[in-house]
């Protein structure tokens, strides 16, 4: 097994898809001499040359919509928007353009785009650079949505995603890229199909993705701690949904907590227990739970930010109310 | 009429066919949209014919066009088949977007059309996009990009142009300027009215053209395709032009006057064209008559096809909103 950082996973995965396929380019804010504003691309100027990776300026809405029209004829682009927040600058090319060309223009043309960006909390960045916007993306039809929550993912969802022929966006977790993991050198490729489940359990499932993956890894090992099983299932694509893997978690755990950084009203976590209100109403012993992000806009100082955050202390609560009921 | 004209008589004729068949397909629109078979919102292009005609006959097959909402006169000319758009403005599944797209979205794989977009600015940063890759994969292929004056106050402007210009994209930016945004004044609108000296802040190349006459404003388009093919750099053309007809459909028209408007229409291209054609004994009423016969026929057979026609069966509403392939490059 080698070991490696989340970030350095990121890095190599956008080194072998340039290698792969010269069709393929990275274009985005600081992508290239400043070698990417959380490190991603570092160095990668120097191997592949100023027309593989492109420094833009500050201009979202431009460049998404331009890797957009490079798609559209003939290239593979990776956009990176520096974070999730700026991303909202380019949501009309990513809604209006991206999602939509090929089902409004009958098939005639697909969007094979993918776009990288930070997402979330817990680096005192404050309001404007620490939210989770992935659940909005969710909502829009024509749009895949990853969020890689292992450094295996880190590594190998991007390749999936360059051979998707549609619009993909991959979040990262901002908090994710120190993260060390083992990666297997045999495996040389991931689906963008299916959730994962990361920990087998029996007594209540733990539904997350991205940084959540971790936070309930941790809270399983606490509640084990107490004599509780507890599964953890990676959601890993937000859309599409993997509803079966939902489903057979709930059907085989019959508890369920939710994991959402993003605000809980219109959240992820709603559209899950919606859909197991819907289709799993009687496979469930308990309510549904849901940790999310408290709805005020994320604070910088570091108490007022934690207390913002999901934390592991909240879904091991949260799952012993379901398994314990006081 | 400009008098450096390097257009023949057959050229002459077919400038003035391709405008008066814009006009006449549209006219039939109307009458259809009376009848309520064309629906939502129709944005018709009266007036305005010189820009698409002028700029389309000066692209190759190998360009890539990038259109407004406002883009039936730009699809026709840039040879959409008439019956797939018509069969499109009725909804039907043999319309060139299966009727999913309407009046406002119509695309054309094969003549590299990407698409009537009804956001305001919108195409802008696809053009961008289309001519890196383009520069790339098709060299001497151009990108031309309509959009109106409106579209010039959005940020998607100003961020396109400098990036067509930092990267020295073939980028034909044509401004149809017809003088309001929906019921906006230019001049309430902007602090610069002389939309092409916009330019000038990224130091791009630009022109401004007299679009009201259709012999001007296809040489101000020859001219600027080969300066962009050529020099491997975008360049503004501003295109001054009116609408003769309300912004969609219906409009109070409260925001300029008749009399504005009928000074207008006695500039109107076709009938100028037509009227500098017959003065210098360069079409006579038989090859006139034809030419009308010719159109109305052509727009007649796409009447009938359209309604001919069949819905898109609802079972399939949900293809295409993921691709299996990327199926413009299997395609060609």
């Amino acid at each position: 097994m080698n070991t490696m950082t989340y970030r350095e996973a990121c890095r190599q995965a956008i080194r072998d898809a340039l290698l792969a396929d010269p069709r393929c380019f990275v274009m985005g804010e600081d992508v290239g001499k400043y070698g990417g504003c959380y490190a991603v691309t570092k160095e990668l100027l120097d191997e592949f040359g100023p027309q593989r990776i492109v420094d833009t300026p500050l201009a979202e809405n431009g460049f998404t919509g331009a890797g957009i029209g490079a798609a559209l004829a003939g290239l593979r682009p990776i956009v990176e928007i520096m974070t999730c927040n700026f991303s909202l600058l380019a949501l009309d090319q990513i809604l209006n353009n991206a999602a939509t060309l090929s089902h409004m223009s009958g098939g005639q043309f697909a969007v094979p785009l993918v776009i990288r960006m930070a997402t979330g909390g817990g680096r005192q960045l404050a309001a404007q650079h620490s939210h989770s916007l992935e659940g909005w993306y969710a909502h829009i039809p024509g749009l895949k949505v990853l969020a890689p929550g292992t450094v295996e993912d880190a590594r190998h969802m991007l390749a999936a995603a360059l051979n998707d022929p549609n619009p993909v966006l991959i979040f990262e977790h901002i908090v994710l890229y120190n993260m060390e993991g083992e990666l297997d050198p045999v495996l040389g490729a991931v689906d963008i199909d299916r959730a994962a489940l990361r920990r087998s359990g029996s007594d209540v499932s733990l539904i997350s993705y991205g940084l959540g993956v971790s936070k309930c890894l941790a809270a399983a090992e606490a509640l084990a701690k107490e004599g509780l099983s507890a599964e953890v299932l990676d959601l890993r694509v937000l859309r599409p949904l993997d509803h079966a893997a939902i489903l057979a978690t709930v059907a085989h755990t019959h508890r369920c907590v939710i994991v959402d950084e993003g605000w809980k009203s219109g959240s992820l976590s709603a559209e899950i227990a919606a859909r197991l209100a819907e289709d799993a109403l009687y496979e469930l012993d308990a309510p549904v739970r849901r940790v999310c992000s408290r709805e005020v806009p994320v604070p910088y100082a570091e108490h007022l930010e934690q207390a913002v955050l999901p934390q592991v202390d909240d879904i091991v609560a949260a799952a012993r109310t379901l398994l314990r009921p006081a | 009429m400009n008098d450096k004209l390097h257009l023949d008589r057959a050229q002459l004729h077919a400038l003035y066919r391709d405008m008066l068949r814009i006009r006449r397909f549209e006219l039939r629109c109307v009458a259809l949209y009376q009848a309520q078979r064309i629906r939502g919102f129709l944005h018709l292009y009266d007036g305005e014919e010189p820009v698409a005609v002028g700029v389309m006959r000066a692209l190759q097959a190998s360009d890539a066009v990038v259109a407004t909402y406002r883009e039936h006169g730009q699809a026709l000319a840039r040879g959409v088949p008439m019956n797939a758009l018509m069969a499109e403005m009725l909804g039907k599944v043999q319309g060139c977007c299966h009727g999913r797209g309407g009046s406002m979205h119509v695309f054309d794989r094969e003549r590299r059309f990407f698409g009537g977009n009804a956001i305001v600015g919108g195409g802008l940063p696809l053009a961008v996009g289309i001519a890196m890759a383009d520069k790339r994969l098709r060299p001497g292929a151009i990108t031309a990009c309509f959009f109106g004056e409106g579209a010039v106050a959005e940020g998607a402007f100003h961020e396109s142009l400098n990036l067509a210009a930092i990267w020295r994209l073939p980028v034909l930016f044509v401004c149809e300027n017809n003088r309001y945004a929906m019921g906006v004044p230019l001049q309430d609108a902007e602090s610069q009215t002389e939309v092409y000296r916009k330019a000038e802040a990224y130091r791009m190349a630009s022109a401004q053209v007299d679009a009201m006459d259709p012999v001007a404003m296809a040489v101000a388009a020859h001219q600027a395709v080969a300066q962009v093919r050529t020099g491997a750099a975008p360049f503004l053309l501003e295109c001054r032009t009116y609408r003769f007809r309300a912004h969609s459909m219906f409009d109070t028209q409260a925001y300029r006057t008749r009399e504005e408007v009928e000074d207008w229409k006695r500039r109107d291209p076709i009938e100028r064209l037509r009227l500098w054609m017959h003065d210098n004994h360069l079409i006579d009423a038989d090859a006139q008559a034809a030419i009308m016969a010719e159109v109305d026929a052509e727009i007649d057979a796409a009447v009938a096809f359209a309604e001919a026609g069949t819905p898109e069966p609802v079972e399939a509403l949900e293809d295409f909103v993921l691709m299996d392939r990327v199926v413009q490059e299997q395609a060609t």
